[in-house]
């Protein structure tokens, strides 16, 4: 614990990601907050995904640091920031299509439980009744109990969803991020996803969302970071930043789709 | 730890039954000689280990000769320098073939899909190229390595008399030529089986087949994947150790052509046709390629004149030359017929056509774990706010 504030969770330090002439993040800086719900919009390749990428460890910033939990990660694997705390679901659903539905969420609890590797080739999964039972716990939380046997590669973008948000909340992360949980959803699967993640947040869960859908964002949101152009242009609460003529400007007013 | 769940126990027994009983099933098909039996126990054991690899975590390892040939050169090494014992040798070839593999492997999984095929295809190639010149103080080159009159075998020397004549290799004094061997032999592949079946249903497979399945979300998981690879790569490069080992042990003799891409090749073969992924399709196919090439191989015109034989004179001339190119020299043509055929209609190999088969007739329920279903597109709505 190394930072002053011991509520702040993430902290993004004057982060700039350059890709060739294309300044892709400027001088970003980002504290979220312990418990809260932190969404991140703006406008499309306003560098939204390449922040979450930095956090992740898919990507190594050109200057400035990523810090989690009073450690620095930035140039940290990706399964190592994992291992850390940090879960992630993807913008389209990755999960392991070939293995089903009990597989994919038993996978990531060994994670948990064995760490990044162990050599356990003479263990039997069937005995494993424990993780077995907490991945079905974690599976009937996201409703999917009926499918929990089915094959994932089968399921619905939805329920592929549901799956990976329940593949990440198995590892009791301390920081779940989220890239558009709800992109190419339809309205109904929108709403039980939202449903699913005021549920979780009321577990004290830390998330940060990015997301294009409105709706999702001020049903969900604790605190708002709008991102243009690679900057933070604006920050507060939902209803600051609804009312702040710059986001309307850049965003809301100017490029809705 | 040696546990099995009862149903892959019920396999277990019935996989080593069908193998210990090869010479009674196999004699039929005109298969049951010791020395082609040797050979099914031998290359199942090769694809069985390298179906842990391809099958469980999707690389394809181009290169698996290499550690056939460490092992058929460790063992008759030991011969030479230690003991005509069987033991010894196929625990040193099991021992420099993990360590080759683990050299090998280390450096080809830093790059996955075609880079790694090729790298592993370039040791191999390199081993075989290495063996048949620079190494000739080793591998004694063209001419094989062989057995010798002047071996000093220390371990031997020490408890008997240098007798008349080359040794034989033997297990606890039985000689391990004929159906010995074979047994010996069998008895090592229902081992790898044992231990290729409790890597399937751990933990460990599961990772493996994570990694198969999408080794960017095994990362973002919290796995290193690089050393369940590694694991697996080692793994499977001593299931090739030890089958080379065991030609060692059956005829004590290794030459550099056993390192060679196409010997590499031949495993690919197996796999797929009989099943990549599944326990039993590799060792399936091991069996099929080696009854090709061994009995089809041996039809001649006269052979072919007597099945034949009912065929009316004069007709008959032309449905024997007909006939002829797909045996003798020509059974690599029916072996290729057989496989596009395999591959074309059934993708996941034999053991696809036996799964499809058994939910057909509603034996078992249908499933088909390595088909990836198509994905079904939840409808676009762009949201308007």
């Amino acid at each position: 614990m190394s930072t002053s504030d011991h509520n702040v969770v993430l902290h993004v330090a004057d982060v700039h990601m350059r890709f060739g002439g294309l300044h892709a993040l400027a001088d970003v800086d980002l504290e979220i907050e312990e418990g809260k719900t932190h969404a991140i919009i703006g406008p499309n390749g306003a560098g939204k995904s390449t922040l979450l990428n930095v956090c992740v460890g898919r990507l190594t910033p050109t200057s400035g640091a990523v810090i989690f939990d009073g450690q620095i990660i930035t140039g940290m694997k990706p399964h190592e920031i994992n291992q850390a705390g940090v879960a992630r679901v993807f913008q389209t659903p990755e999960i392991f299509p070939e293995l089903s539905v009990l597989e994919n969420v038993m996978a990531p609890a060994f994670a948990k439980r064995d760490g990044a590797f162990k050599l356990n080739f003479l263990h039997n999964l069937g005995k494993e009744a424990e993780i077995r039972e907490e991945a079905a716990h974690f599976i009937e939380d996201v409703g999917m109990t009926a499918q929990i046997d089915a094959h994932s590669g089968a399921l619905s973008r939805g329920d592929k969803r549901r799956l990976e948000l329940a593949m990440c909340l198995i590892q009791h992360p301390r920081l779940l991020l989220l890239d558009e949980p709800t992109a190419g959803m339809s309205r109904h699967d929108t709403n039980t996803t939202i449903e699913l993640l005021k549920k979780i947040k009321e577990r004290g869960m830390t998330k940060v969302i990015i997301e294009h859908d409105m709706h999702v964002v001020f049903s969900l949101a604790d605190k708002i970071s709008v991102l243009a152009q690679g900057r933070i242009i604006a920050e507060g609460t939902p209803d600051e930043v609804r009312n702040d003529p710059r986001v309307q400007e850049a965003y809301l007013g100017g490029a809705t789709e | 730890m040696f546990a099995l769940p009862k149903k892959q126990l019920i396999i277990f027994v019935i996989f080593a039954l069908v193998v210990l009983t090869m010479p009674l099933w196999m004699s039929p098909l005109g298969a049951a000689y010791p020395g082609l039996l040797q050979k099914f126990a031998i290359y199942g054991l090769l694809a069985l280990g390298f179906n842990i690899l391809f099958g469980l975590t999707g690389y394809l390892s181009f290169g698996h000769a290499a550690f056939l040939g460490v092992g058929s050169y460790t063992a008759v090494w030991s011969f030479k320098l230690l003991t005509m014992d069987a033991v010894p040798a196929i625990i040193l070839a099991a021992i420099l073939s993990g360590l080759f593999a683990l050299l090998i492997g280390y450096v080809s999984l830093r790059r996955s899909g075609i880079y790694f095929s090729i790298l592993t295809l370039a040791f191999a190639q390199m081993s075989y190229n290495l063996a048949y010149s620079v190494l000739t103080p080793i591998t004694n080159g063209e001419t094989s390595l062989q057995l010798s009159l002047q071996d000093p075998r220390i371990i031997d020397l020490t408890f008997m008399e240098r007798g008349q004549g080359l040794p034989t290799v033997s297990l606890l004094g039985i000689d391990m030529s004929g159906y010995s061997g074979f047994y010996f032999c069998a008895v090592v592949l229902i081992m790898g089986f044992f231990i290729a079946q409790k890597i399937t249903i751990s933990p460990f497979g599961l990772m493996l087949k994570g990694i198969k399945s999408n080794q960017n979300r095994m990362k973002y998981t919290g796995f290193n994947t690089r050393p369940y690879m590694l694991s697996a790569f080692v793994i499977s490069g001593i299931y090739a150790g030890i089958a080379g080992g065991l030609l060692a042990v059956t005829d004590p003799l290794a030459g550099a052509e056993r390192m060679q891409w196409t010997a590499s090749g031949e495993v690919v073969l197996m796999t797929v046709l009989g099943g990549a992924g599944t326990l039993f399709g590799p060792i399936m196919g091991a069996w099929i390629v080696k009854y090709f090439e061994n009995i089809f191989s041996a039809f001649n015109d006269t052979v072919l004149h007597n099945i034949f034989a009912f065929v009316p004179e004069g007709f008959r001339e032309w449905v024997v030359s007909c006939a002829g190119l797909f045996v003798g020299e020509g059974w690599h043509l029916t072996l290729g017929l057989v496989f596009v055929i395999v591959v074309v209609f059934l993708p996941g190999g034999l053991m696809e056509g036996y799964r499809r088969i058994v939910s057909k007739f509603g034996a078992g329920k249908p499933n088909q774990p390595n088909s990836s279903a198509p994905d079904s597109p939840a409808p676009v709505k762009q949201p308007a706010e």
